[in-house]
């Protein structure tokens, strides 16, 4: 299976939309080849801005070049991005509707061997309790590059969440992708599993693996997180009657709690949040981590069939 | 103000040496990690847990120690290596630096490896941290110092000038910052990159006694910090200059050994250079 990992395709997709469009403007804060701007940065050197290690300053001056009529793409890792420059985010960009995309690349657990220090789990929740941001969370590379022109056309604050390490290819180059629309890609009238980020692969395994069993799950790549979709979650939760949310994220405020609070609002039904169980990450290889803090196919099997006994 | 012999000099000189070696051997093993700004800043940390500061390997929780704050966290790999070189926990535990469970993590962690006073790796916290150790010694009365060491390019950090602010604000003589000015940072030479210079100048401005020495010279370590002894009223910043990755000569001053870990070929040459 052809392999990609999601800033690699946002490395691309930045230079693609540099060639495109003459107010792409890109910031880094040193941290330009791991969140691959480099690329940009070496096509287009005058539109290309460093900030050093000052990731609240970095937000400060994307808000002021979006106010000159740039759109702005600033990358850094998604800890400092969300965290370190958190009210930047907020009272700089989102509170006056700046066209700042912050792209940030290394969330969540599969950061790996750095460690819990800067393993994000919570940046879901940080950016989508913001008004006015859009939350994106694309499963691959090939819809990272969709998002990334999306987000280009739509004018207004908005978190991308990218991760470190490779991830399969689940897309087509003319799949469907819409910012606000989740992606239906598995149909099943037993479950609904929603997912997002690298969890969208491993929730397709985990579905074929269930329907060896006779389990027809359904399966939804919800990158959309803000605005979430929220005519497909209730549609799921009348044909399912279950939902299990999956994210390389804190069960406290992600897509699980998203969900939850549109099924709670509209139509009630069991949800079951796989994440992380409101703990810090740790030090260890990307897959050995999401084994450790129960991130596998096998955990979203047997989930499901938990649900299912429960129904 | 303690005495400087020749001998002792030799002695700071080899267990740098060995702390070197220790820091390649261990991410040699975990195959990830940062080479560079660990071996750069050795002399330094070897001086102060060898030489300056008052601590008991035995008692890491004694109030009275003296403590150092790794604010360029990324160089745990030191931390580690001198830690276990003065008995803070068998070296044995070095071979796990980075994996799955380990004490070690990637970025010191003071919830699980005693020794380690501040949990860091995020850039322009731990001068904070250590800012409020001091403070702390002030309220208490206590005369314990705090050390910490800083990278060039983790000064691009406004937090690191608010933490600048309130220490000679609040008189912290017993505060002493070592800058690890070795010229480099990930993207490139901190000039190039968003220049920090000139770093002396930043930090008499904003009130401290500056000192200015190589910080890969142990005699002018330790001369630096007995002078900072004598300093009343005001913390004290070492601006040291150094080599990025210093004893490995194809490691030295590359930017690109920023954020790699030796293999292979590259762990057995480095290791016979330190050897030699
Ligand atoms: C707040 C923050 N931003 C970014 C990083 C990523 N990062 C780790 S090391 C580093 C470069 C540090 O350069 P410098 O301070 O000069 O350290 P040294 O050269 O001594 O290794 C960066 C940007 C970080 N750890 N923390
Ligand atoms: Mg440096």
């Amino acid at each position: 299976m052809e392999k990609q990992a999601t800033r690699d395709a946002y490395g691309k997709a930045l230079v693609e939309l540099g060639k495109k469009h003459q107010d792409v403007v890109v910031l880094d804060a040193d941290l330009s080849k791991s969140t691959k701007t480099a690329d940009f940065a070496k096509q287009f050197p005058e539109r290309f801005i460093n900030a050093g290690i000052a990731e609240q300053n970095m937000v400060g001056m994307a808000a002021g070049l979006a106010s000159a009529g740039k759109v702005v793409f600033a990358s850094t890792f998604a800890i400092f991005a969300t965290g370190r420059a958190f009210e930047a985010v907020r009272n700089s960009v989102a509170y006056s509707k700046m066209n700042v995309k912050l792209c940030a690349t290394h969330a969540g657990l599969t950061v790996g061997e750095d460690g819990g220090s800067h393993q994000s789990v919570e940046d879901i929740a940080l950016m989508r309790s913001v008004p006015n941001m859009t939350v994106v969370v694309p499963a691959d590379g090939v819809s990272t590059a969709r998002a990334v022109s999306a987000l280009y056309d739509m004018n207004g604050p908005a978190y991308l969440r990218l991760g470190r390490p490779a991830v399969p290819v689940i897309y087509d180059q003319d799949s469907p992708f819409e910012i606000g629309r989740a992606n239906r890609l598995r149909r099943g009238e037993d479950a609904a599993i929603i997912a997002c980020g690298v969890m969208v692969s491993k929730a397709l395994e985990a579905a074929e693996l269930l329907a060896r069993e006779g389990i027809e799950a359904a399966v939804v790549d919800m990158h959309t997180i803000k605005p979430l979709d929220e005519a497909a979650v209730i549609e799921l939760a009348r044909e399912t009657g279950n939902i299990l949310t999956v994210e390389e994220h804190s069960i406290i405020g992600g897509l699980g709690s998203a969900v939850c609070e549109t099924v709670c609002a509209h139509h009630p039904v069991p949800v079951v949040r796989l994440g992380v169980n409101d703990v810090f990450g740790q030090s260890g290889e990307p897959n050995e981590l999401l084994e450790h803090y129960g991130l596998t196919v096998e955990k979203i099997v047997h989930n499901v069939r938990d649900l299912l006994r429960k129904k | 103000m303690k005495q400087i012999d020749q001998q002792q000099v030799q002695r700071l000189k080899e267990q740098a040496r060995e702390v070197r070696r220790q820091i390649i051997a261990m991410l040699g093993q975990a195959g990830s990690g940062h080479t560079g700004g660990s071996l750069g800043a050795a002399d330094i940390v070897t001086a102060l847990y060898f030489w300056e500061m008052n601590i008991d390997p035995q008692k890491p929780d004694w109030e009275d120690r003296d403590r150092f704050v790794l604010s360029k966290g990324h160089a745990a790999p030191l931390l580690y290596a001198v830690l276990a070189e003065r008995g803070y926990f068998p070296s044995d535990r070095l071979q796990t630096l980075r994996k799955l469970g380990s004490p070690l993590q990637g970025h010191p962690d003071r919830s699980k490896l005693a020794g380690v006073e501040a949990s860091t790796g995020s850039l322009g916290q731990g001068i904070s941290w250590a800012v409020g150790m001091a403070l702390a010694a002030k309220m208490d009365h206590k005369d314990y110092r705090v050390y910490t060491l800083l990278g060039d390019g983790e000064l691009e950090e406004g937090m690191v000038w608010e933490a600048a602010m309130a220490a000679a604000h609040y008189r912290l003589d017993n505060l002493v910052a070592f800058i690890d000015f070795n010229g480099l940072q990930i993207d490139g030479p901190v000039e190039q990159v968003l220049s920090p210079l000139p770093i002396p100048a930043k930090f008499a401005a904003f009130g401290w006694e500056v000192l200015q020495i190589d910080g890969n010279d142990i005699r002018q370590i330790l001369e630096a910090l007995n002078c900072a002894r004598l300093v009343k009223g005001k913390p004290t910043a070492i601006v040291a200059r150094t080599i990025k990755g210093k004893g490995c000569s194809f490691i030295e001053n590359k930017v690109e050994w920023h954020g790699v870990a030796p293999k292979g070929e590259e762990i057995a040459r480095a290791l016979a250079e330190l050897n030699m």
